[in-house]
């Protein structure tokens, strides 16, 4: 039974390279992003299944009551403009919202679940580095589901504004009116700017910070995020009662202080001429925080080498 | 040009030393066991091997520093850790897809070839199959790329029989062809001996004993002795001594087979055998030697 016991070491027939092998830069980033979505399906299916349940309400209410509709549309004035798109920008916020929280959860989870359930081995396993892995990651809320959940918001638009329109011709309301009014190509960029600009890459500080507590704790990883921030929160009010620190974090994570429009209100159907990018990206807070995050991104691939399964 | 080349490899977890200055050299092409007790340093030398773990000391893997180049030495090099590491949500077709993408040298036929003979579907995720599947499943992927280098850490363990023999099977008859070098640790030693060109002894991070099958065979030798002769036997200076059913069994190191036969019945031990006289000898793991004789018997 020693069948195989007599290779002889280095003989020149056992040296014979491999041919070389060739894969381009861009595919181990491509399939890292597909696992991402194979391990976690609800990056796709929350914002369709939201979209879906909005929509299936919408179609609830248009039908119960199409004469509303049709006088909406009859009575479109500047003063009325808000009542016939107000719900598209519910739906839209409806989205920007599952954005965050999916955000929120993904990097919570992002570097942890593959240690957890020691699969880590097995990426590790394969030439794909840490610094492509911790970016792709780091893609999922800074690029990707920006553009997802924007995608969704245009495919949702086209299906309240058909839907509308249907139930306009069965009541020989304005059609035309009603295209005229809900311009849903300008709607859905503004959607896509505003996704990127305030849920994205003003508030990248917080979601990197996430992903590299999800690669450094061994369980309980939001409650390691959040506990040093409440820390020094509670540090701060004590010390100096004053509230910097938890005010400049609470206004990171929601975005509401970027600077991406010249008022308040920016909801989609504002006229586009109102978002200032410009302003944006001229401010200091932006590449601060994008500073930070990349930090925070360099110290999560650091770690990734280090660390194995717990 | 070695496959593994180790000098002064060292590592320590706080004030417990894993790899306490381990030298080694693997030739390509060899099929080298592993084998230590537990918290030997094992697992911690092959993470170390694979880029998993940074060390002290000068380590070469196919001419790589496995730490700073983990990436690029995973193009040459393939692993299968201790239990089954595949993610439970992955799907066979994913697992397919996802090393076809990254690994420029897998070929997905072969991989497929393999998955055939099994009774795994393209369909199923991993949380559907048994323990013994996922690992036909891991073993299919691994074979199915062109590395010079496996490594694996105690791939079978928690397996029963038949895949265990099935999985040793695969690999001799479908995978390994001269010019790879394959690492294993294994505790079912005696199940896959015949499989090794080689074995190493490692103890307290420490590799005590290294040799070829063929040096193995021809060196060492098991002799029950006949219970008149034991004193004779005794003279003969034997490496180990052990008592089975009231008879002695004594183990030699180099000494001529006549001069053994007259002594009583003489046989190549195993390497369980060695093993346990090797680490016997060891200072101070008499503890553990009762144990590997409780194992291996």
């Amino acid at each position: 039974m020693n069948t195989p016991s007599n290779a002889v070491p280095g003989s020149p027939l056992d040296l014979q390279p491999n041919a070389p092998a060739v894969v381009s830069a861009t595919r181990p980033i491509y399939w890292s992003i597909r696992r991402e979505f194979w391990e976690n399906r609800y990056l796709y299916i929350a914002p369709l299944a939201v979209a879906a349940v909005f929509l299936f309400g919408y179609l609830i209410s248009v039908i119960h009551s199409p004469d509303q509709l049709r006088a909406l549309v009859a009575l479109i004035s500047a003063h009325h403009h808000e009542e016939i798109s107000g719900p598209f920008d519910i739906s839209a916020a409806l989205l920007m919202g599952t954005a965050i929280l999916m955000s929120v959860f993904y990097c919570g989870e992002a570097l942890h679940g593959e240690r957890r359930d020691r699969s880590i081995l097995f990426w590790k396993s394969l030439p794909v580095s840490d610094v492509t892995t911790v970016l792709v990651k780091a893609s999922i809320p800074l690029l990707i589901l920006p553009v997802l959940v924007s995608a969704v918001t245009a495919v949702m638009y086209l299906l309240m504004l058909l839907l509308s329109s249907v139930v306009l011709l069965g009541t020989g309301g304005n059609v035309a009116m009603l295209w005229a009014h809900v311009p849903i190509l300008q709607m859905s960029l503004l959607a896509l700017y505003h996704l990127v600009t305030a849920h994205a890459l003003w508030p990248a500080p917080v979601y990197c910070w996430l992903l590299l507590v999800s690669g450094w704790a061994r369980r309980a990883t939001f409650l390691w995020a959040v506990l040093p921030i409440v820390a020094i929160g509670g540090l701060e009010k004590l010390a100096f009662n004053t509230t910097h620190f938890a005010n400049l974090v609470g206004s990171r994570f929601i975005g509401a202080t970027a600077p991406i429009a010249s008022t308040t209100d920016v909801f989609p159907t504002n006229p586009m001429t109102h978002i200032t990018p410009a302003a944006f990206l001229g401010a200091p807070g932006l590449w601060i925080g994008l500073g930070i995050a990349a930090i925070f991104l360099a110290a999560a691939v650091r770690l990734r080498r280090y660390q194995g399964p717990i | 040009m070695a496959c593994i080349e180790a000098r002064g490899l060292r590592k320590a977890f706080g004030s417990t030393v894993a790899l306490d200055g381990i030298d080694l050299r693997i030739e390509e092409g060899r099929i080298v066991g592993l084998i230590g007790p537990n918290g030997a340093g094992k697992t911690t030398a092959l993470n170390a091997i694979l880029g998993l773990t940074p060390y002290h000391g000068e380590l070469k893997v196919l001419g790589r520093d496995p730490w700073k180049e983990r990436d690029q030495l995973m193009r040459d090099v393939c692993f299968i850790a201790d239990v089954a590491v595949l993610p439970r949500w992955l799907r066979v077709s994913q697992a397919l897809d996802y090393v076809e993408g990254v690994h420029p040298r897998f070929d997905r036929a072969k991989a497929e070839g393999f998955l055939a003979k099994t009774t795994i579907k393209s369909t199923s995720k991993v949380r559907e199959l048994s323990k013994g599947m996922v690992t036909q499943l891991h073993l299919a992927l691994v074979m199915a790329i062109d590395a010079r280098l496996l490594v694996l850490d105690e791939p079978t363990l928690g397996l029963d029989i038949l895949y265990r023999k099935q999985f040793y099977d695969s690999l001799l008859n479908d995978y390994f062809d001269r010019s790879r070098t394959i690492l294993v640790t294994t505790h079912q030693v005696e199940e896959i001996q015949h499989v090794f060109t080689d074995v190493m002894f490692i103890d307290r991070g420490r590799i005590v004993f290294t040799c070829s099958m063929e040096e193995f065979e021809s060196r060492y030798l098991e002799v029950t002795v006949h219970p008149e002769r034991v004193a004779a036997a005794r003279a003969l200076k034997p490496m180990h001594e052990r008592q089975m059913l009231g008879r002695s069994i004594l183990l030699f190191d180099q000494v001529d087979r006549q001069q053994l036969t007259a002594l009583g019945e003489v046989r190549t031990p195993s390497i369980a055998d060695l093993f346990v006289a090797v680490m016997g000898n060891h200072s101070g793991v008499a503890q553990n030697k009762d144990k590997y004789e409780g194992v291996t018997r």
